[in-house]
């Protein structure tokens, strides 16, 4: 790649990234949170396994800011740090899924043939299930954990990234420049790294970004239905669900938790949605010729 | 066009045997010896027997080789035979067809909900591009997309049900059982309906050939109507397919959270108790309808879009 | 006076890279059966210029000065006015007939729109005059066509259907902008057959947008060439076409292939960041300082031919070598 190119592509990609109020406030959230998950700690106020049943279901005061839940645990506590929970279960899921996916994707874009088809197939059977049907029965009959929900979700999630992928590696090959690396004698790998993936990076980023969001959504969702991290432990969705149980006794059980998840996917999906914008500006305005 | 037929068709048998291929191997995921599973299920723990779970290993033919277990279960399953539920004895295929008019309801339900928020007001949102409106409606969309449905369904029975007693708190039966629930799981798709709506409009108004018609003298209205909504609905009509699928899976949690007695929580149940049968047939289900209407879906595409419908000629 | 009438046009887009200025005060006037030709390179706001007359620009555009149709102002009409106006007074056929039809709808229903909307015709008759119109342009088989999509016919076709398109409201002014862009020799020959089939027949007067400078001296009579954003020549289309008087016309002739094949050296000045003075001074040959101090103003040559130059007495001379022949209007 042209140096002075590259160099102003990424200048151009920064100053874009100032622009963009959504990047930039889903941005300044996401590092809120991972603020508030590293000193998660210091910041809340009680213990969150800490039970006090004579103050169960007390209503926001000063001493419990979100009030407290039937075993007088603190949910601002819990909520705080619930956020650990929500961001790991997030990376680490969409970083799997997408390691997995683009592996694939490349694999299968590269080759084309047999092994693209392969892929192509077992995509599709998997894309047949929706996601969190699969998530769940997956999560469900291995049971409680959450090394089990994490499989359970990167295996739900790693078709998008494939396809992404391979769509644009199969365009990228329609390039021309791709040939001519082969007749240079370049390696396979070596030529998957150097042009393949830096192209096909913007497209991961952006999926990425919203997969966080969509992972923690449905993790919460699996979280809600029982499954997952098991109690006392603190997560947004099982808060949710004890929630469920007293609703009209103590509704901010069931307010704040629901709110800390939307904030958190909303965040991600500002930001995601930002960095489509910044990163393939082509999307936005019809250019004039 | 019948030669794309026929291809996609061939797809999908590939694709549900696939599909069988994962859902049996889901059953052996589960940690623990089937057998002793079922013979828990069936005599309850204390009365455990060696004697039981053999011959309940016989009976049920899982002492053969997975393979064969597979091809076993494949033949019952094609012939219409999911087994039996491990809670209730009765046949999978009645507990399901009990179940399945409720969840289509619920589905059908949502979906009205759905597509009359989001249509209008994703049209509305590109014509009005940069407006307030189209703020206010991208906003709410986006929320409704970062929302969970579970809380969403959670508030609204607050506030409606707990709260200003308009609606049940649960149920089945009547429309007014039916709204929280469509509404819930509607609210969520519409979002996402929404999105795609604006943005495949707004594709098409930057057209060639929206200009060229502008360019007749024809009105807005007359713009939009005739020559914009064709073809912008292309693309949202594929998206609904997709949309089925999102369908099912908040099914699963708008049937629990008010006990609406479909599918969903027929799955959500039988996955705590551990009830196999019932969940491969359910599994297997969802899967093939997704995949049908994903075939149909893309079958009326080719219909809707003449492009693909009449070869070109030289 | 002149059936259309520009005046000090502006046409500015505002991008988030900053204002582009696609057209600078530019002043034209077309007279009323008479074809003017818009000449200019890819960039220059000839298309921006024909899109401006309508106000079919998109929403960060914005337009200033004057274009008067018939005495009235266009950019200050109400909306429901210009309605009115477009396709039934003015025009226009779009560039590009692979995407300025609908492809979702037959063809024939896209003529029979307009015979409906401006004729106040009803369907059935609008079909049959429809087909009639397609019949007198030559289209082979107009029954089928019209039922088919636009995928379905070939460029040429498709040109034709536009055609049709562009008069079913008897204009008086008809913008066909870039009719002729990458065709080939044969279709470019029989566009410009029904361009002169179109304005002959109607009467219309015709704002013929190219590139092309054949197809220019096939059809026009008047013509203007625009570089930049401004037009910088303006006159009798043989006396331009043959032997013009502004550096950049004579540059743009030179570039042909009978005449050499030529290039004018440099690059186009960015529309974002123009320079003060004459927009072409950075290529031309006869710059001087004057030149990129201020904007030179028309500057009559003779009777209906101006350009914006400094130096058109001194332009002719030196150029003169620069090239043999003259360009012939081409018959077709």
């Amino acid at each position: 790649m042209d140096l002075t190119a590259a160099a102003s592509g990424q200048n151009l990609t920064l100053q874009r990234l100032k622009k963009n109020k959504s990047a930039l406030a889903g941005l300044v959230i996401v590092l809120l949170l991972l603020i508030i998950a590293l000193f998660a700690p210091l910041l809340a106020p009680h213990h969150p396994h800490e039970q006090k049943l004579d103050l169960a279901l007390t209503a926001p005061c000063q001493e419990y800011p979100f009030g407290t839940d039937h075993f007088g645990r603190c949910i601002f506590s819990r909520i705080i740090f619930g956020t650990r929970t929500s961001l790991e279960i997030g990376v680490i899921v969409t970083a799997i899924s997408a390691f997995t996916g683009i592996v694939f994707g490349l694999l299968g874009g590269f080759y084309s043939g047999f092994v693209d088809e392969l892929i192509m197939r077992v995509v599709d059977i998997f894309l047949a299930f929706p996601g969190l049907i699969l998530a769940l029965v997956i999560a469900g009959l291995l049971g409680p954990g959450m090394f089990n929900v994490m499989f359970a979700l990167a295996l739900v999630g790693w078709m998008g990234y494939t396809r992404v992928v391979r769509g644009a590696v199969l365009a990228e090959k329609e390039k021309g420049f791709f040939a001519a690396a082969k007749a240079l004698g370049a390696g396979d790998f070596y030529i998957m790294y150097r042009h393949l993936l830096p192209n096909i990076i913007a497209p991961v980023i952006v999926m990425a970004t919203l997969g966080i969001g969509h992972a923690i959504l449905t993790a919460a969702g699996l979280s809600f239905l029982g499954l997952g991290i098991q109690p006392p432990a603190p997560v947004w969705g099982s808060m949710l669900n004890d929630g469920k149980n007293y609703l009209q006794a103590a509704p901010q059980m069931t307010i704040f938790p629901g709110f800390a998840i939307m904030i958190t996917v909303l965040a991600f999906n500002f930001l995601g949605d930002g960095m489509r914008d910044i990163l393939d500006p082509k999307l936005k305005e019809k250019r004039i010729t | 066009m019948l030669k794309y037929i026929a291809r996609r068709l061939a797809l999908l048998v590939v694709v549900v045997i696939g599909v069988t291929l994962l859902t049996f191997s889901l059953m052996h995921l589960a940690p623990g010896d089937p057998a002793e599973m079922i013979a828990i299920n069936r005599y309850g723990l204390e009365n455990l027997t060696g004697e039981n779970i053999e011959q309940i290993r016989a009976a049920e033919g899982l002492h053969a080789p997975v393979h064969i277990q597979y091809l076993r279960w494949l033949r019952h399953t094609v012939r219409g035979d999911f087994g039996y539920s491990l809670v209730t004895g009765a046949p999978v295929r009645e507990e399901i067809l009990l179940r399945l008019p409720a969840t289509l309801k619920l589905a059908f339900a949502a979906l009205l909900v759905s597509l009359l928020i989001a249509v209008p007001a994703g049209i509305i949102s590109a014509v009005k591009h940069h407006s307030p409106w189209d703020y206010a409606t991208m906003t709410g969309a986006l929320l409704g997309v970062s929302m969970p449905n579970f809380w969403l369904g959670l508030l609204l029975m607050l506030l409606f049900s707990v709260i200003l007693g308009w609606f049940p708190v649960c149920g089945y039966g009547s429309l007014r059982h039916t709204i929280l629930p469509a509404v819930t799981l509607g609210a969520g798709m519409a979002a996402i309906t929404t999105r795609l709506t604006r943005s495949s409009m707004l594709e098409v108004l930057s057209q060639d050939y929206i200009i060229a018609a502008r360019s007749k003298g024809l009105s807005e209205k007359s713009i939009i109507c005739n020559h914009a909504l064709k073809n912008s609905f292309i693309p949202v009509l594929t998206m609904i397919g997709l949309q089925l699928g999102h369908l099912l899976e908040g099914a699963v949690i708008v049937e629990s959270i008010f006990a609406w007695p479909g599918i969903g929580k027929l799955l959500v149940d039988s996955i705590f108790a551990r009830d196999f049968s019932v969940i491969q047939g359910c599994v297997l289900l969802f899967a093939v309808l997704f995949v049908i209407v994903n075939l149909l879906v893309d079958i009326s595409y080719v219909y809707l879009d003449p492009r693909i419908r009449y070869e070109k000629e030289s | 006076m002149a059936l259309l009438s520009m005046r000090n046009l502006n046409t500015v887009f505002h991008s988030e890279e900053g204002k582009i200025k696609a057209c600078n005060d530019v002043s034209l006037d077309i007279p009323a059966g008479k074809t003017v030709g818009l000449i200019g390179e890819t960039g220059s706001g000839k298309s921006v210029l024909g899109l401006s007359i309508l106000r079919l620009l998109p929403r960060n555009a914005s337009l200033t000065g004057e274009i008067r149709y018939k005495g009235q102002d266009i950019l200050t009409m109400p909306g429901k006015q210009l309605q009115q106006l477009r396709g039934n007074e003015i025009a226009l056929l779009p560039q590009s007939p692979s995407t300025s039809l609908n492809p979702v709808l037959q063809t024939g229903s896209q003529i029979t729109e307009g015979l409906c909307l401006h004729r106040k015709m009803k369907w059935k008759p609008a079909w049959e005059k429809a087909l009639a119109m397609l019949r007198l342009l030559n289209l082979p088989q107009p029954e089928k066509k019209a039922r088919e999509y636009p995928h379905q016919l070939s460029g040429g076709m498709k040109q034709r259907i536009l055609a049709a398109i562009s008069v079913t409201g008897r204009p008086s002014l008809l913008i066909a902008d870039e009719p002729a862009k990458g065709l080939d020799a044969v279709l470019r020959a029989q566009v410009t057959g029904i361009l002169r089939q179109l304005t002959g027949e109607t009467g219309a007067a015709m704002l013929l947008i190219t590139h092309d400078l054949k197809v220019a001296a096939s059809l026009c009579d008047e013509v203007a060439v625009m570089y930049a954003g401004e037009i910088v020549e303006n006159g009798p289309a043989e006396k331009i076409l043959t032997n013009p008087v502004h550096p950049y016309a004579q540059g743009l002739l030179a570039s042909l292939p009978e005449h050499g094949l030529r290039p004018i050296p440099g690059y186009g000045p960015s529309l974002l960041d123009l320079p003060a003075g004459c927009k072409f001074q950075r290529r031309c040959l006869l710059a001087r300082d004057v030149c990129a101090e201020k904007r030179p103003p028309w500057q009559v040559f003779s009777n209906g031919w101006h350009a914006r130059c400094w130096f058109i007495d001194q332009s002719r001379k030196s150029q003169q070598n620069l090239y043999r022949g003259d360009l012939q209007k081409t018959a077709v």
